[in-house]
Order: C-alpha cells, then structure tokens, then sequence
C-alpha cells in the first residue's frame, strides 16, 4: 500500500520539466532503464517537456500558415471541438445539478463532484482549442436531466460517460490537426475511466464494448442527447 | 538486460518504483521505444510517458507499421503480465476475475494489432521477453494500475503520428479499454474487497495516476482546485 504515497506525490508536468533540467540523478537512472532509445532520445524528450509550456506561442505562430493551406480542415476540426465542447458544456451541468441535488455524500459524493469538475475543466479546454483555431466556442446549451434517485443518477451518469467516450472515438479519425487529436485523445481517456468508475458503482460492465470500444457518430450522440436538452 | 534494471539504492526518490524493474528483451525499435517510455514513467511519473513517446516518434519518422508494432509490444506486455504473471502469482477472489478478462481482452488486441499489420503489409514484431516484478498479489496489482496507466500514456502519446484514419480508429477504440482497465483495475477491485479506503480509491478514481482531468499532461490546463 505504498503507491498511494508515490500517487500523490507524482509529478506533475511542471515538474516534470524541472526534474529533467536539474536532477542529474534522475537522467542518469532514466538512461539507464531506457539503454539506448533513451539516450538518443532524450535530448528531444528535454525539448518536448521543456516546450510544453510554450506550445501555445509556437502554435499561434504557425496557425496562419496553416489555416491558409488547409482552411478546410481547421473548419472541420473547429466543428468537431465544439460538438464535444457542447457534450463537455451538458456533462458539466449535469453533475452540477446532481451535486446540487444532495444525492451523493461522502465518498461517492466527492467522487462525483471530481468528476464535474473535470468536465469544468474540459469545458475550459476545448473553448481554449478552438479559440486557437481562430474559432468561436459553442454557446452553453440549457440542460435538463431526470434526477430522482441515487441509483438512477448514477446509471444515468454512467450512460451519459460511455456516451462521451464514443463520441470522442467517432471524431478521432476526422480530426486532422495532431494538436487537437492530443487534446480529444487526452479527454477521450479520462471519460473512459470515468465510465468504467461509474460501471463499478453501478455493478456494470467496465467494458461494455468488450476488448474493442466502439465509436459513436454525431448524429447518433446528437440523437441520445437530445432529450437533455432544455 | 540487467544492467537496465537499477539497484535498489537507486530506486530512491523515483516516480514509479514499480515500472523499476520490469525488464523487456530484444533490440527491436519497438523493444527500445517501450523501454523508454517505461523509465521515463518510472523516473520522471507517468505524464512523462506521452511526450517520450511521440518525441520517439517523431524522431524516428515512424509509419503506422511501426507505431501499430509499438503497440503490439505494448499489448504483449499487458497479456503476458495478466495471462502469465497473473496465473504465476495466483490471484484470488474479484483480482482473479478481472485479471482474467483484461487478460482475454489484452490477448485480443495482439490479435487486431497482427492482424492490421498484416493488413497494412507490415511484419508484427517478435514477442519480446519480459521480466515482470511481481511476486504476490499486491505488488502484482501496484503494477498492474502503473502498467495500464503508461500503456494510456504511451497510446495518447503515439496516437497522433498516425496517418490511417482506419489506423487511428483501431488504436483509439484499444487505447479506451486501457483507460478502463486502468482506473478500476484489479487493485482496486481488490481494494474495494478488502474494505480498504474507498476515499482514496475514488480520490485517484478522478484523475487516475497521470492526476489530472486530461490524460496527456502537454495538453493539461491548470487544474482546478477542489
């Protein structure tokens, strides 16, 4: 029961960047480990950590160019970041209302109110996205969800969560700029783990796809979420 | 291989002490790749994995052959782990049936990924050998919960240097099943059965070990404070 500790205590990406610059200790066990791909790696792997912090700038920079070369899959891309913003902007407000309603306490309470704030979160990322894409961020749609007992929001939650998860797989392919592939992929997982939490509370399957997940079309999620919206 | 593993002296202070002597033979570029991602997730955490590995990537102007044989290395290192080091370990109880079907469907995505490789006209990568640090039940499941969470990390990180949408689509609906695998795992399916602290399972069940609400710590805004 040790790795709680070494959880807690992992690094985030800032620190990443400076245990790479500093710790000297550090690179000499990581080009251990890694033998050889490490060391020839690892000056790219410096620049890559280092730069994250930077992207932004790099990539405002280099957008006209390629908005000019390929205005029409920025536009897709714009549309696909504001159909999940628009699912994140739902997922957001049903959580809020669910923590609103006093359902949940304790440790699924906390639990549930994590998880609407990381859907605050991917709100605040995706309108981020397609703002540098030269874009206009979705408006907030108005929800409304059943909420009536514990077991009912949880089952819906856990619907909702495989939703968002194959809707993001449906998009993965269509999706042309690496960056926003990153950013979809990013939430895509983290949806997935909230989906398999939620099955665990629910006693569902964690992987009701099986080995495979299977993707979701916009005009099929489109369809699910309409009875959520106001 | 050995001389890859670290003493224990050195394990010291390092992000992941599990991932610190998982060993993977061979001299593929798959091997060498999953190496690296391995100790960058040991030394640097978790979030490092995904910038290794498409800095990796990208330095070596992989095709989707070669991503896909990345992938597969990945996944043979998951199946062994379940369906060896599992049977090896003798799991109990939920542990036992989770490991079990993981171990199925990890089983399957070598299957897709020799598959698509053919497809694609490519040639899947040998089987390395892996040495797999566990030796009971509960260090079999702390390295489970790391194991997935670097194959997340590995995925997203590999992902967006694929050029096939066909490609993508198969990486993205495997890369979903790790994410689930990840968060409830056999640790804390077994956690739970031990009446251990579901406030810290559900704590790390918000973020997962990469700690955020985005898997990919390049792209993480700032998180929000709880």
């Amino acid at each position: 029961m040790s790795s709680p500790t070494s959880e807690d205590s992992a690094p985030q990406p800032a620190g990443i960047v400076e245990r790479l610059m500093r710790d000297d200790v550090d690179r000499k066990r990581f080009l251990k480990m890694a033998g050889g791909a490490g060391a020839a790696s690892f000056g790219a792997f410096v620049l890559a950590a280092c730069g994250s912090s930077s992207t932004k700038t790099a990539s405002t920079a280099a957008a006209p160019a390629a908005t000019t070369s390929s205005a029409s899959s920025a536009t897709g891309d714009i549309a696909i970041l504001n159909y999940a913003l628009t699912l994140e902007y739902l997922e957001r407000e049903f959580y809020a209302k669910v923590v609103a309603s006093g359902l949940f306490s304790g440790k699924v309470g906390s639990l549930i109110k994590g998880f609407g704030s990381q859907e605050a979160t991917h709100v605040e990322a995706l309108k981020g996205a397609v703002s540098k894409m030269g874009g206009t961020p979705a408006a907030n749609p108005n929800g409304k969800f059943p909420i009536t007992s514990a077991t009912q929001v949880a089952g819906l939650a856990y619907t909702v969560e495989n939703l968002g998860a194959s809707a993001y797989l449906g998009q993965a392919g269509n999706i042309q700029s690496p960056e926003v592939l990153a950013t979809a992929l990013a939430i895509h997982s983290v949806e997935a783990r909230h989906a398999a939490t939620l099955g665990t509370l629910v006693k569902k399957s964690l992987t009701p796809d099986g080995a495979f997940a299977k993707p979701a079309d916009m005009s099929m999620v489109l369809a699910a979420v309409k009875p959520f919206l106001a | 291989m050995s001389n890859h593993t670290i003493t224990n002296a050195e394990q010291v202070g390092l992000a992941n002490p599990e991932l610190a002597n998982v060993e993977v033979s061979g001299i593929t570029r798959s091997s060498f790749m999953l190496r690296g991602a391995i100790a960058a997730g040991a030394v640097y955490g978790l979030g490092a994995v995904t910038p290794f590995v498409s800095q990796a990537l990208a330095e070596t102007g992989g095709g989707d052959v070669e991503i896909l044989n990345f992938a597969l290395t990945l996944e043979y290192l998951e199946s062994d782990f379940y369906n060896v080091k599992g049977k090896e370990v003798g799991l109990k109880g939920t542990a036992k049936s989770y490991a079990k079907m993981f171990g199925e469907q990890e089983a399957d995505h070598v299957e897709a990924l020799i598959t698509t490789i053919k497809a694609l006209g490519g040639k899947p990568v040998a089987k390395p050998t892996f040495v797999l640090p566990a030796t009971s039940q509960s260090s079999f499941l702390a390295l489970a919960s790391v194991l997935e969470n670097t194959g997340v990390s590995a995925y997203n990180g590999a992902a967006p240097s694929i050029k096939s949408k066909e490609v993508l689509a198969a990486a993205g609906s495997i890369v979903q099943i790790e994410a689930r695998h990840a968060q409830r795992g056999v640790r804390r399916a077994a956690d739970q059965g031990a009446g251990a602290d579901c406030g810290e399972a559900a704590d790390q069940g918000l973020a997962g070990r990469n700690g955020g609400a985005v898997d990919d710590p390049c792209a993480a805004p700032p998180r929000s404070s709880r």
